[in-house]
C-alpha cells in the first residue's frame, strides 16, 4: 500500500514536532492555576507569560499584554466581532465586512444585525481580492471593519495595509482574521495598520482548542462570555495553560522556520498548479501570485467535489472541497459565488493545502490521482 | 446504535465501481432530476419489452450518495416489471446500501424519482401512441 499523502493542512495540522518536544516538558504532575501565588501557580503563570511574548513576536506585537488566548479562532472571531461591535455601539451601529470572510466572522455578524446592527460585504473581484472602492461602504458610524489576510478557500492574499489606510481614515477599527496567514507568510500588526488580529493554535502547528486574539492597547473590547477576570476579564475561565504554552512554542517555531519552509512549500505548491490545470477543464481557483505559498486550489467542470474528494481518499489522498455537498448546510460555497462561480461550477472545487509531510516527489502522484479521479467521474456525468 | 462515520462500504462499493453508467440511444423513457443549485443530477434511461425494465442506464452529476444511489437503483429496477419499479422508494434504495447518513436522505436521494419519472416519460409516449 502506497503511503497516505495528506493535503488538508488548513482543515487540521498535525502538531510540529518541535512543539511536541516542548509539550512534554511539562511533567505529569504539572498542575497549577494561574490565578494562585503559590509555586505551582506562578510556573503556569510564567508559562503564558512567555507564551504571550512569543505570539506577540510572531505578528510584531510591541505589547505581549495586547493577547489574549481563547479557545480557538472561531472564539476570537467572534469576540472580536460582536465584543468591539457592541462595546463601541454608541459612535455607530454598522459593521462591514469582505464578502468572503469565514464563517465564524460572518454569522456573528449577521447576529450583531438582531440587535439593530447594519452590515455591509464588501465584494471582491475574480480572484477575491477585496474591491477598494467598495470600502468605501465604511463610514463614521462602522465600528468594525472585518477583512482577512488570507483565505481559507482560495489562498488569496489581501492588501491589508491599504484596507487598513481607508479604514483608519474614517475612523473605524480593522479586525483581521490571519488563522491561515500567520506562520505562512510575514505578518506585522504595526507595519500593517491591524488594531485586532485573530490566530490559531493549531495553523500554527500547535495543539487543537487553542487560539489567540490581538488587541491594539487602547482598543475597547466587551466580554463575550462572562465570568472571572482571566485574560484581562475577555476570557473568563481557567486558563488551558498546557495549550497556551504549546501555541507559543508554536507560533516561535513557525517565526523561525517561516522563510525556510514557506519557500519550499511554494515551489510544490507551484509544481502542483501546474500539473493540475494541465488536466482539461481544470482551473485555479483564486489569485495566481498573490496567494499563499502552502494553498493550491481548483475548480474542475461538470464533475461535483464531494466525489473527488471520495474518490482521491480511495487513491490514498486527503483533500478539501467547497463543495456544498460536504458542508453542513449544504449550501454552495459562499467564497466560490461571491468571485463569480455559477453553481454547477461551485460544486466542482478541490483545495490542497501542504505542510510539514509533502514533499515535491508526491506532485507526480497527486497530479495523476487527480486525472483519474477527474476522467472517471467525468464519464458518470450528464452535463 | 452508534452515529455511522461516513458512508457504509455498500455506498463505496457502487460509487467507485457504479453499474449501468451510460446512455440508451432512442430509449423508451427518460428521465432527469435535480438542478445544479442544490449539486444532484441524475438522469435514467430505461428500455422496457413486455411491461418489463430489460436495460436501464444513468448518469449523475453529484456527491457520493448521488452516485451510489443511481447505481443502486438501477440495479433493483433491472428485471421488473414497470409497476413493481414504480413502487421502489427512497428509503428502498438507501436501505439497500445499508444506509445513508442523515443528511444525505432528503437531497442526494433522488435515484427513486428520476427511476419513477422515466417510467412516466415510457407511459405517457404510449398513451400518445
Amino acid at each position: 500500500m502506497e503511503q497516505r499523502i495528506y493535503l488538508d493542512h488548513a482543515a487540521a495540522m498535525p502538531v510540529h514536532p518541535g512543539v511536541a518536544r516542548f509539550c512534554r516538558q511539562f511533567p505529569e504532575g504539572f498542575a497549577g492555576n494561574p490565578s494562585t501565588l503559590y509555586q505551582e501557580g506562578l510556573e503556569a503563570q510564567e508559562a503564558i507569560f512567555r507564551a504571550r511574548e512569543k505570539v506577540a513576536a510572531l505578528i510584531g506585537a510591541n505589547a505581549p499584554d495586547s493577547i489574549i488566548f481563547t479557545s480557538g479562532a472561531t472564539e476570537s472571531n467572534n469576540i472580536a466581532i460582536r465584543g468591539t461591535a457592541l462595546r463601541n455601539q454608541r459612535a455607530g451601529k454598522a459593521v462591514v465586512l469582505s464578502a468572503i470572510e469565514h464563517i465564524s466572522v460572518l454569522n456573528p455578524a449577521k447576529d450583531l444585525q438582531k440587535s439593530g446592527f447594519v452590515l455591509t460585504l464588501v465584494p471582491v473581484d475574480r480572484y477575491g481580492t477585496i474591491d477598494l472602492d467598495a470600502l468605501g461602504a465604511v463610514t463614521p458610524e462602522t465600528v468594525v471593519t472585518s477583512v482577512h489576510y488570507a483565505n481559507n478557500e482560495i489562498g488569496t492574499i489581501e492588501p491589508i495595509r491599504e484596507v487598513a489606510e481607508i479604514v483608519h481614515d474614517r475612523g473605524g477599527l480593522l479586525h483581521v482574521d490571519a488563522t491561515d496567514a500567520a506562520g505562512r507568510i510575514p505578518i506585522d500588526v504595526e507595519r500593517d495598520g491591524i488594531d485586532l488580529l485573530t490566530l490559531s493554535g493549531n495553523q500554527l502547528g500547535g495543539p487543537d482548542g487553542v487560539g489567540a486574539l490581538y488587541i491594539r492597547p487602547g482598543v475597547r473590547v466587551q466580554p463575550v462570555l462572562v465570568g472571572g477576570g482571566q485574560e484581562r476579564g475577555l476570557r473568563p475561565g481557567t486558563e488551558n495553560v498546557f495549550g497556551i504554552a504549546c501555541m507559543g512554542e508554536a507560533a516561535r517555531l513557525a517565526g523561525e522556520e517561516m522563510p525556510e519552509e514557506s519557500r519550499r512549500l511554494r515551489a510544490i505548491r507551484d509544481r502542483l498548479i501546474a500539473g493540475i490545470t494541465e488536466i482539461e477543464e481544470a482551473y485555479l481557483t483564486g489569485h495566481p501570485t498573490e496567494r499563499l505559498p502552502h494553498h493550491a486550489s481548483f475548480r474542475f467542470s461538470r464533475i461535483e467535489g464531494e466525489s473527488i474528494q471520495l474518490a482521491m481518499n480511495m487513491l490514498g489522498i486527503a483533500v478539501a472541497t467547497g463543495s456544498a455537498c460536504t458542508s453542513r448546510t449544504l449550501e454552495a460555497s459562499h467564497v466560490l459565488l461571491a468571485i463569480g462561480l455559477a453553481h454547477d461550477e461551485a460544486h466542482g472545487s478541490m483545495i490542497a493545502t501542504l505542510g510539514r509531510g509533502n514533499n515535491v516527489d508526491q506532485v507526480p502522484r497527486i497530479v495523476e490521482a487527480t486525472r483519474e479521479t477527474v476522467k472517471r467521474l467525468r464519464a458518470i456525468t450528464p452535463l | 446504535m452508534a452515529e455511522q462515520v461516513g458512508y457504509s462500504q455498500k455506498v463505496m462499493e457502487h460509487f467507485m465501481n457504479p453499474h449501468n453508467v451510460g446512455v440508451i440511444e432512442n430509449p423508451d423513457g427518460y428521465g432527469k432530476v435535480g438542478n445544479p443549485v442544490c449539486g444532484d443530477i441524475m438522469e435514467i434511461f430505461i428500455k422496457v419489452k413486455d411491461d418489463v425494465i430489460e436495460d436501464i442506464k444513468f448518469r449523475t452529476f453529484g456527491c457520493g450518495s448521488a452516485i451510489a444511489t443511481s447505481s443502486m437503483v438501477t440495479d433493483m429496477a433491472r428485471g421488473k416489471t414497470l409497476d413493481e419499479a414504480m413502487k421502489i422508494t427512497r428509503d428502498d434504495v438507501a436501505t439497500e446500501l445499508e444506509g445513508l447518513p442523515p443528511r444525505k436522505m432528503h437531497c442526494s436521494n433522488l435515484a427513486a424519482d428520476a427511476l419513477h419519472s422515466a417510467i412516466e416519460d415510457y407511459r405517457s409516449k404510449q398513451k400518445k401512441e
